[in-house]
């Protein structure tokens, strides 16, 4: 019942680990999809290693965290290591960044054996200058990253997008139009700020972090919605998704499936099989047989 | 209010001096918020943030301890601290020690005795019998003697180069013990406690141990501190874990990851 596929991925239900979180590592990969996980994405990698900020690189806040945790991993090399660990059955999808198109094309092409998806990462509200979001906020570049990894991998390829743009559907397009098979929308919203007020420091150490957690799911269904409108490739959703109802919301605006991060941190990894019995249930009281009929409903 | 998740600036009350190296920053703590033995708490100091385990819990008082050992530029800093200066602090975190049965054995090696010596106070006052092998590398890192004494803890001491009781290393001296108590805690370096956990469970002496691994977010989500193979978090299933959980850890007692998740052998 829980079945879905993106680009000819066979998923045993709709939830995907987001990039970023519990994804540098075989160990963790596994686990989550041993959770109850549809599928994995890693923890977004670079051709060279990168220690990312020094601590603080994560605080609470209202609805949420900002992170700046600064796209650490220990490069492309240790990367393929780790991912030939990862368990044969689970679909897993590779998330890499990179300063330029040859950069991403590189990381993408010697990870391609191991992985079942690419995923672009860029959008990262915090990353270096050239890299994340000063790519995906500018559809250009956005259309050369694209073309360049295409023209590398066979592989299917997503585009994971900043919500931080004038138009989201704009750059949608444009990764669509560079051969981009599906697109992860939307990346952590910001950057934002937390300020101590005993000392008047901002408490990351990048001072900016990128916002994710239930707070900035309203501006991620909106841009699902907006951008399923305007392309014909599949949809993952991502921002705020903590229970079956903010799936379902996701699938309505026109979503394939949900990735889910900053939720762990309030239900653990439990939370993926938990949002699965949520979903089941609800498809069953209302008729539902597959998440197919469910994409786009709002969209009528 | 924030929530726990958020560095809460608190003044310095007191500073004790455990040893030439070993210092610990004890603050005011609204026991509303739950410390136990064995948790720890994220420890900023308006630069840099590093976890530190928690040594010293006094309800009556209404005071937290934080033991740091000075080995380099974040803990100088921190050594560089008076009584009134500020350290942001968030947590506490993880999982704590848990308490079982009526003797209680403690082994820790160097400043992994701070959240031990926090366990041995909730023993004791318990009215557990407690033994502790205090062990270090010379006679000036045993730390926490007259604290231990002073709550009627049974020590021993062990140092590596014989300046204080037992001339050798923490495993070794256990061998010499006789081990028939109901349960252990550990706290040291990871190759000295590879080896403790091996003996204790020879001895079936149910253990639990208490790891570090580099952290970053400390909630549960960076991933930055999960063990192969399993996947636990250092900062959410542990920092302690019971010996039978261990012995599923195969980076246990072999490596541990740097900042960039690059493996380092111990």
């Amino acid at each position: 019942m829980l079945e879905t596929s993106i680009c000819n991925i066979e998923l045993r239900n709709p939830t995907i680990l987001a990039a970023g979180v519990m994804g540098s590592m075989a160990s963790s990969l596994n686990r989550i999809y041993r959770g109850g996980a549809g599928a994995v994405v890693t923890k977004s990698f670079s051709l060279k290693p990168n220690p990312g900020y020094r601590n603080p690189t994560t605080v609470e806040v209202t609805g949420g965290v900002i992170n700046a945790i600064g796209l650490s991993n220990p490069g492309v090399e240790a990367f393929r290591e780790e991912l030939k660990l990862v368990d044969e059955e689970v679909p897993l999808i590779a998330s890499v960044y990179g300063a330029s198109p040859e950069e991403f094309a590189s990381a993408a092409a010697s990870v391609e054996e191991y992985a079942d998806m690419i995923e672009l990462n860029v959008s990262c509200p915090h990353a270096m200058a050239g890299c994340g979001a000063a790519i995906g906020q500018d559809p250009e570049l956005t259309f050369r990253v694209v073309s360049a990894v295409k023209d590398a991998v066979d592989a299917p390829v997503s585009t994971k997008l900043t919500p931080n743009v004038t138009d989201i559907v704009e750059i949608a397009r444009s990764a669509e139009e560079a051969g981009s098979d599906a697109l992860t929308l939307i990346n952590s919203l910001g950057p934002g700020m937390k300020i101590d007020i005993k000392t008047a420091r901002p408490i990351l150490s990048n001072a900016f972090g990128g916002m994710s957690g239930p707070a900035i799911k309203p501006v991620a269904v909106r841009c699902v919605y907006d951008v399923y409108r305007s392309v014909d490739i599949p949809i993952m959703g991502v921002g705020g998704v903590r229970d079956f109802q903010d799936a379902v919301e996701f699938l309505f605006a026109g979503a394939r499936a949900v990735q889910i991060g900053t939720a762990i941190m309030y239900d653990g990894p439990e939370v993926f099989m938990k949002i699965c019995r949520g979903l089941e249930a609800f498809m069953m009281a209302e008729g539902f047989s597959s998440v197919d009929e469910m994409v786009g409903l709002a969209h009528d | 209010m924030d929530s726990m998740n958020v560095p809460e600036v608190l003044e310095i009350k007191r500073i004790v001096e455990e040893s030439e190296t070993v210092k610990t920053f004890i603050f005011s703590w609204d026991f509303r918020r739950e410390v136990r033995p064995g948790q720890f708490v994220m420890v900023w100091d308006f630069r840099d943030e590093k976890p530190m385990s928690v040594s010293l819990i006094d309800h009556v008082r209404s005071e937290i301890g934080i033991s740091i050992r000075r080995v380099g530029e974040f803990t100088g800093r921190v050594h560089g601290l008076s009584e009134g200066d500020l350290l942001g602090i968030r947590g506490p975190y993880g999982r704590g020690f848990e308490l079982m049965g009526r003797n209680l054995l403690l082994v820790g090696g160097g400043i992994g005795m701070a959240p031990l010596a926090a366990l041995a106070d909730e023993a004791t006052a318990r009215g557990m019998r407690v033994d502790a092998l205090v062990a270090a590398r010379t006679v000036d890192e045993l730390l926490f003697l007259d604290r231990l004494e002073a709550a009627g803890v049974n020590i021993s001491t062990c140092t590596d180069d014989g300046s204080c009781g037992f001339k050798g290393f923490a495993h070794e001296r256990l061998l010499e013990l006789e081990l028939e108590h109901d349960m252990a805690a550990v706290c040291g370096p990871e190759p000295m406690m590879f080896q403790v956990m091996r003996i204790l469970d020879e001895n079936a002496v149910p253990t639990q141990l208490s790891l570090e691994r580099y952290m970053k977010c400390a909630v549960g989500i960076c991933g930055q501190c999960c063990l192969d193979d399993t996947g636990f978090r250092v900062c959410a299933e542990g920092p302690v874990f019971w010996s039978q959980e261990l012995s599923r850890i195969r980076e246990f007692g072999r490596y541990r990851r740097d900042p960039a998740g690059r493996r380092v052998p111990w």
